[in-house]
């Protein structure tokens, strides 16, 4: 055994790790299918997007449509509450980044980066609150905005935080008028 | 002497049971209760009356096609299977649903998200409750499935005299015609799988036969010496030469129908068949290649132990 | 066999471990210096792919698991999404279906190999019986499986296999519904089928630990049928047993991976990719192919016996056709452990495996013709074989002359001379 030792201790090693190399390579890319099969499979990302038509949502209303097991509120705002909307500073805000996942991360929350694009009276928003997940209630609290009963989170009529608990404002999903009564969320 | 006695115990062993058998054979029939549990009913009439054939099914084998998706390297033909959903949509899709398929994975066919769209748009899809606890149509999007065209399979088989006709979904994988021996050994090396196809095709291209004469062939039912379940079926012949068109120049007679909605079906039956087959030569090369550097391992770690 | 340890630990944390779980040094002593006979063939490999597939099978069917719903309404279409939706659900569903055949390939050429070497004789009796009790959990494990995609099989497979207990007097009937949880095969069936299909496996895996003890306190047999002697006749278990048992499992991985890649439906059943339906039974019922020769012997009774009607009787001679595994280490007679020495036996341990190949087609033919009385015939020689010839040919036969030892044994094959190289590095060397 020793005189193998010095006499080919190369190639017997090489041979060894190799197939070392080789085994571990084949368990870990055959582990791979194991892990993947976890994640959204094809009929739940097929849901991923969804097309709401809101040909009936007049000013004032809002509808709900589900989305990736959530609720987004889509409302047709009134001049009354894009006005308050707009007319808020920035400083006053609880939460002053508009959380809007069509815009940068950093995007402030004017209005005008949370209501959508050359269209300022619709709102577009998830309707989950950001503290801990319940439904807040829609067209109540201080502002007039959303409230929430759970913990008494209070947001304004562009859904962001303005008191309680809650510590950001409602998200933005991404989303696009594909006609002017026809919205893709997703 | 213990050699002339294991000789006769040899011979005892394999002569004595098929006496016994034979025996208890001639006995079974007069026995007459078999309440065996496998319900073999039809096996007892035959024994009680001695010599009665029983017919199997189907009388005639399935023709074996060339598909393109057959052998380690098969591969979809999409022009075909463009064509078979055409044939599925404007023949089958009457009576037969195809629950399991949605409109997105037509995709596979070469279609585009837009041409998907305006696919699934052509059907109408019930959908509900809505806001007043009423159930509702809307055009169909791509995550929906094709509908099917009875409400259940009662409503199928009222419609159809009796007989529901069945989802097409898997109709590739659920069907298969007996091999025999030596076929099914060969079948392991040559890779035949696709008795299915075989059998979809066989089945539409063999209606209009001339049943053998004494055959009685019930009123409302149409004989095919392919179908695997008796000599005739309740389907009429659903093709005739003309009844599709086929934009791209495919010659519209019946064989090439069904040809092209047989495979269209091994498509709906199986959609990762190609995937499949292609990761199956990447990872049976790896385990080749990782046998062989064990081998000589193994050489290696024993080449000095006898053994 | 040495109760003393050989093992030192490698490192300051392996030092720190072994004080308190004395685990490494188990692993060490079971599967590093383990002395190993070194005259082992391939057959001997298939115990070793046998734990692989175990873990293979649990793997696969905990993430099969996480899609599929066990409620006859949706089972069937839960298996389809896997097949189309579910991130390779496709691979992981054929790894599973087909996995569970090559275990049971793996398992028939383990018992084989079991039979023809002698490895139930004493002292491994308790040895042989654990394995007999695997055996009985995996057909279990199987059958249960094969019911839970819900296709025309699963349900009449599941109704022909529950309906034997109605053989059985007065006890049979309410026995039969407590199993199945209602008059027929039902979701209630379904439910609790995958429920005990989860569980059976790890119950296999607690008894594979006892069987691998019980053998590592006899140690192994070898093709020679003769006891270690020394430690000339081992190797250590790594590299050596290692290197050969993962060399055969890849090997085995080949053929597997042929099949799951390039004939995935071969070893199944086409109906039962039709849903199940109450109301319709499919023209030939039959089990999966490694059920077929218990299949065939429960068929193969179609004649009353006294007070035993032939439901019953066929019932009693599928079961007994495993129960008397248990008793073979009694039922053979012979001082010769392998039947590499015992000419005679040799023919008829072929015929026998002839015999189960050819119960095992019958059990696939419609028990029309001749076939009935073939595998009647087949039955009768399968129990001829364990109840006559084991017990009268160890009496009557003589044995060819065994070698002294497996040393010998291998230098007389090898035409070696001296000491092996191999047995002065095994760490068991006396002086």
């Amino acid at each position: 055994m020793s005189a193998h030792d010095t006499a080919e201790p190369n190639r017997r090693d090489f041979l060894y790790i190799a197939t070392g190399a080789v085994g571990a390579v084949g368990v870990v890319t055959a582990l791979w299918p194991f892990i993947d099969q976890m994640n959204p499979d094809a009929a739940t990302l097929a849901l991923a997007a969804i097309d709401v038509d809101v040909s009936q949502v007049a000013e004032g209303q809002s509808i709900v449509a589900k989305w990736r097991g959530k609720p987004v509120a889509i409302r047709q705002r009134t001049a009354a509450e894009v006005k308050a909307a707009k007319d808020t500073a920035l400083g006053q805000l609880k939460d002053p980044v508009a959380r809007n996942a069509n815009l940068p991360a950093d995007a402030p929350a004017t209005d005008a980066n949370r209501s959508a694009p050359e269209k300022e009276q619709w709102l577009v928003m998830v309707q989950v609150c950001t503290h801990l997940g319940c439904i807040p209630l829609g067209q109540s609290g201080p502002y007039d905005g959303w409230f929430c009963p759970c913990h008494g989170s209070v947001y304004d009529t562009a859904g962001r935080i303005r008191q309680g608990p809650a510590p950001e404002n409602m998200a933005i999903p991404p989303f696009k008028f594909t006609s002017d009564t026809t919205v893709r969320i997703g | 002497m213990k050699r002339l006695m294991s000789a006769l115990l040899a011979a005892g062993m394999l002569c004595a049971p098929m006496a016994i058998a034979h025996a208890q054979d001639a006995g079974a029939s007069k026995a007459g209760q078999a309440t065996s549990a496998d319900g073999g009913a039809p096996s007892e009439q035959a024994a009680e009356k001695g010599q009665a054939e029983i017919p199997h099914y189907p009388l005639k084998e399935p023709e074996q096609l060339n598909w393109s998706f057959a052998g380690p390297f098969g591969r979809w033909d999409i022009e075909q299977l463009q064509r078979g959903l055409n044939v599925y949509k404007n023949v089958c899709s009457a009576c037969h649903s195809l629950n399991l398929v949605a409109f997105r994975n037509l995709k596979a066919l070469g279609y585009s998200d837009d041409q998907v769209k305006a696919f699934a748009a052509q059907y109408t899809i019930k959908d509900g409750p809505n806001g007043d606890g009423e159930m509702f149509d809307r055009p169909g999007i791509p995550s929906d499935y094709f509908p099917a065209p009875f409400a259940n399979p009662e409503a199928a088989a009222a419609a159809n005299g009796g007989a529901a006709p069945p989802d097409l979904s898997l109709m590739a994988k659920a069907r298969a015609a007996e091999r025999g021996f030596p076929r099914f050994i060969f079948d392991i090396f040559t890779q035949y799988a696709q008795g299915g196809p075989d059998y979809i095709h066989a089945l539409l291209t063999g209606f209009g036969h001339e049943p053998p004469p004494g055959l009685k062939i019930a009123d409302g039912t149409y004989y095919n010496p392919y179908f695997m379940n008796g000599p005739a079926l309740k389907m009429p012949p659903p093709l005739s030469d003309g009844v599709v068109s086929y934009p791209d120049g495919a010659p519209e007679t019946v064989d090439q129908y069904a040809r092209d909605v047989a495979a269209f079906l091994m498509w709906a039956a199986e959609p990762h068949l190609v995937e499949r087959k292609a990761t199956g030569f990447v990872t049976m090369i790896f385990l080749i290649v990782f046998a062989g550097l064990l081998y000589v391992i193994k050489k290696r770690v024993w080449a000095d132990t006898p053994h | 066999m040495s109760s003393h340890s050989s093992y030192v630990p490698s490192s300051g944390f392996m030092r720190w471990l072994d004080a308190r779980l004395p685990l490494p040094r188990l692993v060490y002593d079971s599967f590093v210096a383990y002395p190993t006979p070194r005259n082992l063939n391939y057959a001997y490999t298939f115990g070793g792919i046998l734990g692989l597939f175990l873990v293979l099978q649990i793997l696969t069917g905990v993430v099969l698991a996480m899609h599929y719903a066990a409620n006859s309404a949706v089972a069937f279409g839960s298996v389809e999404k896997i097949m189309r939706d579910v991130n390779w659900g496709w691979l992981l569903r054929y790894m599973h279906a087909n996995g569970a055949s090559f275990f049971f390939v793996a398992v028939y050429i383990h018992i084989f190999r079991g039979l023809y070497y002698g490895s139930y004789k004493a002292p491994r009796e308790i040895l042989w019986i654990l394995g007999v009790i695997i055996f009985l959990l995996m057909m279990a494990t199987a059958f249960m499986g094969y019911v839970l995609p819900w296709g025309q099989m699963s349900f009449w497979g599941a109704t022909v296999i529950t309906n034997f207990f109605t053989a059985f007097p007065l006890i049979g009937e309410p026995i039969h519904q407590l199993l199945l949880g209602g008059f027929s095969v039902d979701n209630a069936t379904l439910n609790r089928f995958f429920a005990l299909h989860y569980l059976l496996p790890f119950m296999i895996a607690g008894v594979v630990v006892l069987h691998v003890w019980a053998l590592h306190v006899t140690g192994q047999t070898n093709p020679t049928g003769v006891e270690v002697k020394s430690s000339k006749d081992t190797v250590p278990f790594t590299p050596h047993a290692t290197v050969k048992d993962s060399l055969a499992m890849v090997v085995f991985l080949v053929v597997f991976a042929y099949f799951v890649f390039y004939l995935p439906n071969y070893l199944g059943h086409a109906d039962n990719y039709i849903e199940a339906n109450s109301l319709k039974t499919p023209s030939h019922i039959v089990p999966e192919w490694y059920f077929l020769p218990f299949y065939a012997m429960l068929r193969a009774i179609t004649f009353n016996i006294g007070p035993i009607d032939s439901k019953l009787g066929g019932v009693l001679v599928m079961f007994g056709s495993i129960i008397i595994l248990f008793f073979v280490s009694w039922l053979d007679t012979s001082r010769v452990r392998s039947t590499a020495y015992r000419p005679i036996y040799r023919i008829f341990f072929w015929i026998l495996v002839a015999d189960c190949l050819f119960l095992g087609w019958l059990g696939s033919k419609p028990p029309e013709g001749i076939y009935p009385a073939l595998a009647l015939a087949g039955t009768i020689y399968y129990f001829g074989h364990f109840l006559i010839v084991l017990p009268v040919l160890g009496l009557v036969e003589t044995p060819k002359r065994l070698p002294g030892s497996i040393t010998e044994a291998v230098l007389a094959r090898t035409g070696g001379s001296g000491t092996p190289a191999g047995a002065m590095a095994s760490p068991e060397t006396e002086g």
